[in-house]
């Protein structure tokens, strides 16, 4: 059983796969990895059907997770790891020459657990609203998942998306976005205040919730009321506050880090602050 | 020379619409999209055949294809339609990243190609799309000269994993390959005999060639004229074969002179078989507003066009010497 006490030690385990990957090829993003940790280690040990030891595209009869922020990889590569999709120690190939763990999430090199590329923001709601029609012609009752990050809301094709899903009543898919108000220029409200996005969804149709990402036992409540909101004729979305860099003080609250790597001595600060729970990679 | 004749003048487009609509009564697993351009698209019997298995868009061609890149997974064939400018610039990224790069099996099917689409002007006419298509690593790209060949080209590119670009256009043209023709990705169509020159084609210009083949065999000269509906995977061993033979070529499409079709051709023979050289395409320049009868001659993609360019190629070849 994972209670929300097991999940918050695995999630810490991941937090330090995502510090010490990143710092292994001196390039990649902590900030948000870092920050949307908690709910990706509870929507994938706790919620998801998988078969991750029979990976196949299809993935008819599972659940299907989209990243569209790819450039959180290392936390989805972490976490595809640790619920056994490929070795735990082909993390530290991340980013490097012929690795298949690359810098942004791809299908190219046969990487287990992706389905698409991402990475370009503003696609991968596409792609899952392609998959959640799939499943519906093919009576596959499972669900479709996908993560954007706020400052993607930016992109055109999110709201066409949005403007589809709710529309035609696209109802088993739930969309999850990072709200930590920070992208790479600085914080949302300086780059694109666009204001509230709850009532932009709820004006589309759909049913919006939201949720603190650090909250274990909240999370675990959300995606459930999520789950229960699904197969209603509207599609839903939960608003996501977190913050970026999460779980390492000097990485926390600022942009900063959203795609520079720690060095050794940061790694090591950043590493006495979260325990080794399953050992390192 | 093999006389060319039709018994009937037809869009490709309504080739593509008969291809899906018989594809979709064969194989469950294909699947429509099209951008708020059905009746345009001839996707319209699809859609009423298999509302199911059909998805209006609205205008908004990036979701199109984000959402048709989703539908593979989870084994559907999804065909999108629209307009061939807003099945490739306007959405370059999202088939780069969400569709090749990731080895979805899209079929992504694109009308009113080039400047036969007429009246509405350069900004729908686009020349610069099968340039942009071959250039992605894995992509198939397509042109089909009537609607006979449109029509098996839909149905045979079903049975192809992996993304396709199926480009075809909005005017009436004769439609005279043979009904019963087996549609091969890859694999050229010699159409006429000749020794003096080749003449390779794609699209609309197939059917100016073959008035071309008759206007030159007239002046006694007998020219080869080639079938390239398949511009990627080029099928180099029949142009090279063809080559080694005649010694010139002349290239026609209805696409900018870069990108297109006559650079695949060039590029094969300055690295196998270089021999003079002559491009029937539009020079650099956007199109206009016209019928598409005035455009192929302002634009000089007419048949005189494809003679001039071959006795061009033919005198150079007399006067060179070859190492």
């Amino acid at each position: 059983m994972n209670t929300p006490e097991n999940l918050s030690r695995i999630a810490s385990q991941v937090r330090r796969d995502i510090i010490r990957m990143v710092n292994g090829s001196s390039s990649g993003h902590p900030g948000g990895s870092l920050g949307c940790t908690d709910f990706l280690v509870a929507l994938y040990f706790h919620f998801l059907k998988l078969q991750p030891k029979n990976f196949n595209m299809n993935g008819n009869g599972e659940d299907i997770f989209f990243l569209s922020n790819g450039h959180v990889s290392p936390l989805w590569y972490s976490v595809l790891a640790r619920t056994g999709y490929f070795e735990i120690k082909e993390l530290s190939t991340f980013r490097k020459l012929n690795s298949r763990l690359q810098g942004h999430p791809a299908t190219h090199e046969g990487l287990p657990g992706i389905r698409i590329a991402s990475g370009s923001l503003g696609q991968g709601l596409s792609a899952a609203i392609g998959t959640a029609l799939a499943k519906k012609l093919n009576h596959d009752e499972r669900l479709v998942y996908c993560l954007c990050g706020d400052g993607e809301m930016e992109e055109g094709q999110i709201w066409e998306a949005a403007m589809y899903a709710g529309a035609k009543k696209t109802d088993n898919i739930i969309l999850t976005v990072d709200v930590n108000n920070q992208q790479i220029d600085g914080s949302v409200e300086q780059v694109m205040p666009y204001g509230n996005l709850r009532p932009k969804f709820e004006s589309f149709g759909w049913n919006v919730l939201e949720m603190d990402g650090h909250d274990m036992s909240a999370i675990l409540a959300t995606i459930q009321q999520a789950q229960s909101l699904t197969g209603k004729k509207q599609p839903v979305v939960i608003l996501m506050k977190t913050v970026m860099g999460q779980g390492v003080d000097f990485m926390m609250h600022t942009h900063k880090w959203h795609g520079v790597a720690p060095n050794d001595e940061q790694m090591k600060t950043a590493l006495s602050q979260l325990e080794e729970t399953l050992g390192d990679y | 020379m093999n006389k060319f004749t039709y018994t009937d003048k037809k869009d490709t487009r309504s080739g593509f619409g008969a291809g899906l609509l018989e594809l979709g009564k064969s194989n469950p697993d294909v699947v429509a999209l099209c951008a708020d351009l059905t009746g345009s698209l001839k996707m319209d019997a699809f859609e009423k055949e298999f509302p199911d298995r059909f998805f209006q868009i609205g205008i908004a061609e990036a979701n199109m294809m984000g959402i048709a890149a989703g539908l593979t997974i989870g084994g559907k064939i999804p065909y999108t339609g629209t307009f061939a400018n807003f099945s490739t610039g306007r959405v370059y990224d999202q088939i780069r990243q969400s569709i090749a790069y990731s080895d979805k099996n899209v079929k992504i099917c694109a009308s009113h190609a080039g400047i036969t689409l007429g009246e509405d002007g350069a900004t729908h006419q686009i020349l610069e799309d099968i340039g942009m298509m071959r250039m992605l690593p894995g992509m198939v790209v397509i042109n089909t000269c009537d609607y006979n060949q449109t029509k098996a080209a839909t149905i045979a590119i079903s049975k192809h994993h992996g993304p396709v670009y199926l480009r075809f256009g909005r005017p009436v043209v004769p439609n005279f390959t043979p009904a019963d023709q087996k549609f091969e990705i890859g694999k050229a169509i010699l159409l006429n005999e000749g020794n003096d020159i080749t003449i390779f084609a794609t699209g609309h210009l197939v059917w100016k060639s073959l008035e071309a083949c008759e206007i030159l065999e007239e002046k006694g000269i007998h020219a080869e004229v080639i079938n390239i509906h398949t511009i990627k995977p080029l099928d180099t061993e029949a142009v090279l074969r063809s080559v080694k033979k005649t010694g010139c070529v002349v290239t026609a499409e209805e696409h900018q002179v870069h990108g297109g079709l006559g650079d695949a051709i060039a590029q094969v023979l300055a690295r196998h078989h270089p021999v003079p050289m002559e491009f029937v395409a539009v020079n650099d320049s956007f199109g206009e507003s016209g019928t598409p009868e005035q455009l192929m001659i302002k634009f000089g993609l007419d048949s005189v066009n494809i003679v001039a360019a071959a006795e061009q190629v033919l005198n150079r070849k007399k006067s060179e010497v070859h190492f």
